[in-house]
């Protein structure tokens, strides 16, 4: 039996595509959706192309010298070479370079035409996130999940509480520090509905790398409604079980921490949880959310997100921490 | 060694004089280019601090840019003639690897001028940004 080998060239095609295929999905800049990222991947893909055809011409000239014409060369041809492939075309590829990059700028940072803005704070180790009211009272705070109208351009007022934080969405846009003390602006606009990955890039601590979330481009009017839920109070517990959540809510101190609207919790140093249960990810998209994610990220904070400003409240009994997990799961 | 040393300076027609061996020459360009720099980035910062606030049109300090940019690229176009002259000095030309004040004297005035040219190219590229730029955002 002949064993199976590989050739040389499948393995080549099978190599590129598994690189090719690491270029795609939810947080990649080379699979863009939005304005801002479709600009930069096309840059990068010019610089990409440059520097290949570059690469190749200066091994190909080394490979020329070093093997096919071994002899002297002329002093003229080569000052002129020196001074055309070392002076002059840097230069101009240089400049190239920088008067593209240059031109992009103002396009991206332009507050015209900006539709509605959004205010994201990045504070260890999650995201404050505060929307305009669709019925034009005052900002509705939400947290951890972004969510966006197809086509709009979205200005983002970045701020900081405490350390640097970077905001950073691949398929949309570049990413814009978060900077204390200072305002910070991103503005983006998706051109492809999905759900993208939006994470901190800038080293902020311990949890840095737990500092995620979701992006969801939706159809205009979809987001209209989403803003509209978003901004009523929760509703209130369904089930007896429910009920003793909430009653647990308050009994245990949640309410210091945390605000739900329409209950008598109004903590602002946490994430609002009004309608933690409609968000696609928990705890700033560390973990699902399920009623079972709940249940461990109550009962094990420290464990699932360490040094996180949040105590673990594992001493509960297990049908307590099932009760909050019921009731906030169910805040969608 | 010393020998050989003393012989060529008695040697030598033109006394070499101190300057000959002096770098000062090389680091004026350079200089122009970071002074340039600084100035633009104090005069825009201000400007949209001061002036016109974060959102606002770059405008006169485009200007002041401008003259900035010109005033230097003339220093550095003079530094490069000094450098010119001093790298064609005598006979010789480079690489200047004489061992010979001479040499080393043409061998400055061509650094100074090769990093003129730098220095230029440099210049020209920070001002591009105010170019492309027109708004503090
Ligand atoms: C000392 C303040 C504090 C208290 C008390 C507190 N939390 Fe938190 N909680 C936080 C902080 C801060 C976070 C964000 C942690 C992070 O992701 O880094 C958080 C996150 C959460 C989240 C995830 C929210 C999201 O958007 O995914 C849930 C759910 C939650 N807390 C539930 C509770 C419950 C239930 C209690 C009471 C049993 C409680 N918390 C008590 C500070 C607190
Ligand atoms: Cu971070």
């Amino acid at each position: 039996m002949k064993p199976t080998v590989l050739a040389p060239r499948s393995g080549l095609l099978l190599a590129t595509a598994i690189l090719l295929a690491g270029c795609d999905g939810p947080q990649s800049a080379l699979a863009p959706a939005g304005d801002g990222a479709e600009r930069i991947a096309n840059l990068f893909w010019w610089m990409l192309g440059g520097s290949a055809v570059i690469w190749t011409l200066v091994l190909g000239l080394a490979a020329y010298v070093t093997r096919f014409s071994r002899g002297k060369h002329s002093l003229v041809a080569s000052r002129w070479l020196i001074l055309g492939g070392g002076v002059v075309f840097p230069t101009v590829v240089l400049s190239a370079l920088l008067i593209y990059g240059l031109m992009l700028i103002p396009a991206l940072r332009t507050p015209e035409d900006v539709g509605m803005r959004v205010e994201v704070s990045g504070e260890q180790w999650w995201w404050r996130v505060h929307y305009p009211s669709p019925d034009g009272g005052g900002p509705i705070e939400l947290a951890n999940e972004v969510r966006l109208p197809l086509g709009e351009r979205v200005a983002f007022d970045l701020l900081s509480p405490d350390v640097i934080h970077s905001f950073w969405v691949p398929s949309l846009a570049g990413k814009v520090d978060m900077i204390p003390g200072r305002t910070t602006e991103l503005i983006v606009q998706p051109t492809q509905l999905g759900t993208f990955r939006g994470a901190c890039a800038e080293y902020c601590g311990t949890a840095h790398a737990l500092m995620n979330f979701q992006v969801v481009v939706m159809e205009p009017a979809a987001f209209e409604r989403w803003l509209a839920h978003q901004a009523e109070p929760a509703q209130p517990p369904r089930s007896e079980i429910a009920q003793r959540g909430l009653e647990s809510f308050l009994a245990n101190g949640c309410g210091a921490c945390h605000a739900i609207r329409g209950t008598e919790a109004d903590g602002r140093l946490g994430p609002d949880l009004t309608h933690v249960g409609s968000r696609l990810g928990l705890g700033a998209d560390v973990l699902p959310n399920t009623t079972e994610a709940f249940v461990r990220w109550i009962g094990h904070t420290d464990r699932i997100k360490p040094d996180v400003r949040m105590p673990a409240y594992g001493m509960l009994p297990d049908d307590e921490l099932a009760a909050l997990a019921t009731y906030l799961s169910e805040l969608e | 060694m010393n020998e050989r040393n003393d012989e060529r300076h008695s040697d030598d027609q033109h006394k070499p004089a101190a300057r000959w061996a002096s770098l000062w020459l090389i680091t004026v360009s350079p200089t122009i280019w970071a002074v340039h720099f600084l100035l633009c980035y104090v005069t825009a910062a201000i400007w949209c601090a001061r002036v016109v606030g974060r959102n606002g049109m770059l405008g006169d300090a485009r200007l002041l840019i401008a003259a900035y940019t010109v005033v230097a690229l003339v220093g550095i176009v003079l530094t490069a003639w000094r450098g010119y002259r001093q790298h064609s000095y005598g006979e010789g030309s480079a690489p200047h690897n004489e061992d010979s004040s001479e040499d080393r004297y043409r061998f400055l005035g061509y650094a100074t001028l090769l990093l003129s040219g730098l220095s230029a190219v440099a210049t020209i590229f920070v001002a591009l940004s105010a170019v492309f730029i027109r708004s503090c955002a």
